[in-house]
């Protein structure tokens, strides 16, 4: 669990329980971005560039605190991914959260009854990662 | 919304007196508050003339001693990833008959990847081409995307120069080093 945290204090913490987050994107810019942003806050970043990856990485590595996932990819979606997460025993406690680039009341809705954690728009800000620190594992 | 510029405040008259009274001294003092001052002007007039966003300051915001050339990594890969689409989107105008979601879907990852770095007009460019795919209206992606061409190149055009001009701006420090 994690211990008490003040805003400034909200972070990855020290290297040997360093929270780990999964960032899935198809777009090599928005990787870089979201990326640069988690890891800013001291973070371990993974990205990959689909939702297969994705759930190879999880296959293999456990620990991860985190999944924040585009919305619009192609073959599997971020709604699609999240599904799969929810509905997998091993991986359904990590949090999922959603990016979009679209505004789209709808998508929001289903993500979050879906299980989604939080549905951020892109471009995606440090103040929208910040807020996320207290949904970590 | 505060424009913040690197040299913000006016050029004072003592900022004068002080470049006259180092020039023979440190002459590369000089060199380098005048590339300082081309390149804040540079930046100024990108924001000024709508090229870029908000979200430009918010990548250089990312930028520090553990990412010192972030911003300009990711605007390589932007052009990287935007000349493949680009094409892509040349490509599928071309076919008949026209495949109106597929032009949609990539120019939607044009549009994204713009957003992300504050290339603005871009971005305004790929709205409307959307909307004329929305439209089916095969004319106005025509037209539309020969302003998306053009701005895509006006922008990697003036980033390039900007970059070239931060590259030649190495630290602070460096000019006030005797020698060179």
């Amino acid at each position: 669990m994690l211990s008490p945290r003040g805003p400034k204090a909200c972070g990855g913490g020290a290297a040997d329980r360093q929270i780990h987050v999964l960032a899935v994107d198809d777009s090599s810019v928005d990787r870089a971005v979201i990326a640069r942003l988690l890891r800013s806050s001291k973070y371990r970043v993974t990205t990959v560039d689909s939702g297969k990856k994705a759930l190879e990485l999880l296959g293999l590595e456990p620990n991860v605190n985190m999944i924040i996932t585009d919305y619009w990819m192609p073959e599997m979606t971020g709604y699609e991914l999240l599904k799969i997460v929810k509905e997998s025993s091993e991986l359904r406690e990590i949090p999922v959260v959603i990016m979009s680039s679209e505004n789209v009341p709808n998508r929001i809705n289903r993500c979050l009854e879906e299980g989604a954690e939080d549905f951020l728009l892109k471009p995606v800000r440090p103040s929208d990662v910040a807020r996320l620190c207290n949904r970590m594992r | 919304m505060a424009l913040h510029v690197s040299s913000a405040p006016p050029i004072s008259a003592f900022h004068h007196l002080l470049c006259f009274f180092f020039h023979d001294t440190y002459p590369e003092m000089e060199y380098a508050s005048s590339l300082q001052r081309q390149l804040a002007s540079m930046k100024k007039n990108l924001f000024d003339q709508g090229y870029l966003d908000e979200q430009f300051y918010q990548l250089e915001e990312l930028q520090d001693e553990s990412s010192p050339n972030f911003v300009e990594e990711v605007v390589t890969l932007f052009f990287r990833d935007s000349s493949r689409l680009v094409a892509n989107i040349d490509q599928a105008l071309q076919k008949y008959p026209q495949d109106f979601r597929r032009l949609d879907n990539i120019m939607h990852q044009l549009k994204g990847s713009a957003s992300s770095i504050g290339a603005a007009k871009m971005k305004n460019e790929c709205t409307s081409f959307r909307e004329f795919c929305n439209k089916e209206n095969r004319e106005g992606c025509l037209r539309s995307f020969q302003k998306v061409k053009k701005e895509h190149a006006v922008l990697k055009q003036k980033l390039e120069n900007y970059f070239q001009l931060l590259r030649q701006d190495g630290p602070v420090d460096k000019a006030t080093r005797s020698g060179n």
